[in-house]
């Protein structure tokens, strides 16, 4: 039983790992600083995410998880939030989506109008 | 007066579960921060609906794990963009219209959206969300609007004066 989850503790470490290297190289590799903060967002979301279940596993029931349990939803609540102040600020600098026109304002950039509930 | 003694409990389980520790001084300190917050919160008038969303916890049990599936296969798609690199990816800018009544429920959409890899708010305006999509499933997967019939159905809105809309 503790081999299993020790096991199975470390494919989770591990392919939160793999997740939080594919989110830097996206971080490297994607053309501009929008499609960047997606490449961020994997490394907030499923590589936080596996790296805390497998550290969850080593912890067993027990107040660690609970620690645990409480970083991971305040790190889901605030990433979000940091995540679009990043946007905002590199929207009002004046960096505009690839592809990108300039609305009127300045502020706000769209490449394709698409009003996406109009679809459903 | 419901948010306060959600608010009081909320405090208590985080003080219990930080320290672990039952010994009558440490519980003594325990009170005593926990009173001085809650009156500072009262004072800051933060106590309300929207800093304690009580009435979406018991729905949010259901579209939590939702979400959680959902952003998994969009950190699949992702990071096969990724790895496939410059041709794989379609970044565009797209207006999404919310059907949230509430600000809540609106902030929750628009956070669910930029938690979710490949889509990012970038700004809202009214029930007017401009969202920046990476690939193309990302975008019509917000397309759908199935997220957004199910935030609309966790806000559970009711109208009753203090929620302010707009």
């Amino acid at each position: 039983m503790e081999m299993i989850l020790y096991v199975m503790s470390w494919m989770a470490i591990i392919t939160g790992s793999v997740f939080c290297v594919i989110g830097a190289i996206g971080l490297i590799r994607l053309p501009d600083v929008y499609c960047r903060m997606h490449a961020a967002g994997i490394i907030d979301t499923v590589g936080v995410g596996l790296i805390f279940l497998g550290l969850a596993f080593q912890a067993g029931w027990t107040l660690v998880l609970a620690k645990l349990a409480m970083i991971l939803v305040f790190i889901l609540f605030t990433s979000p939030t940091s995540c679009h102040a990043l946007c905002r600020a590199a929207a009002y600098s004046g960096v505009h989506p690839m592809h990108g026109e300039q609305a009127p304002d300045g502020a706000d950039v769209v490449d394709d109008e698409e009003d996406a509930s109009s679809k459903t | 007066m419901i948010h306060t003694l959600a608010l009081t409990a909320g405090l208590v389980l985080l003080w219990l579960l930080l320290s672990g520790y039952f010994l009558a001084l440490i519980l003594a300190l325990g009170i005593a921060s926990i009173v001085l917050v809650v009156w500072i919160a009262h004072r800051m008038d933060v106590v309300d609906h929207e800093s304690h969303p009580i009435h979406m916890a018991a729905k949010g049990l259901i579209y939590f794990p939702w979400l959680m599936w959902e952003i998994v296969k969009a950190n699949i798609d992702v990071a096969l963009a990724i790895i496939k690199g410059k041709n794989a990816i379609a970044p565009k800018t797209m207006r999404v219209t919310a059907s949230q009544r509430s600000d809540v429920g609106r902030v929750t959409y628009a956070n669910s959206i930029t938690l979710t890899p490949g889509t990012v708010t970038v700004y809202v305006d009214g029930d007017m969300f401009l969202v920046h999509a990476l690939t193309k499933g990302s975008a019509d997967g917000l397309g759908s609007g199935d997220m957004d019939k199910r935030v609309t159905a966790l806000e559970g809105y009711v109208e009753h004066g203090t929620e302010g809309v707009g």
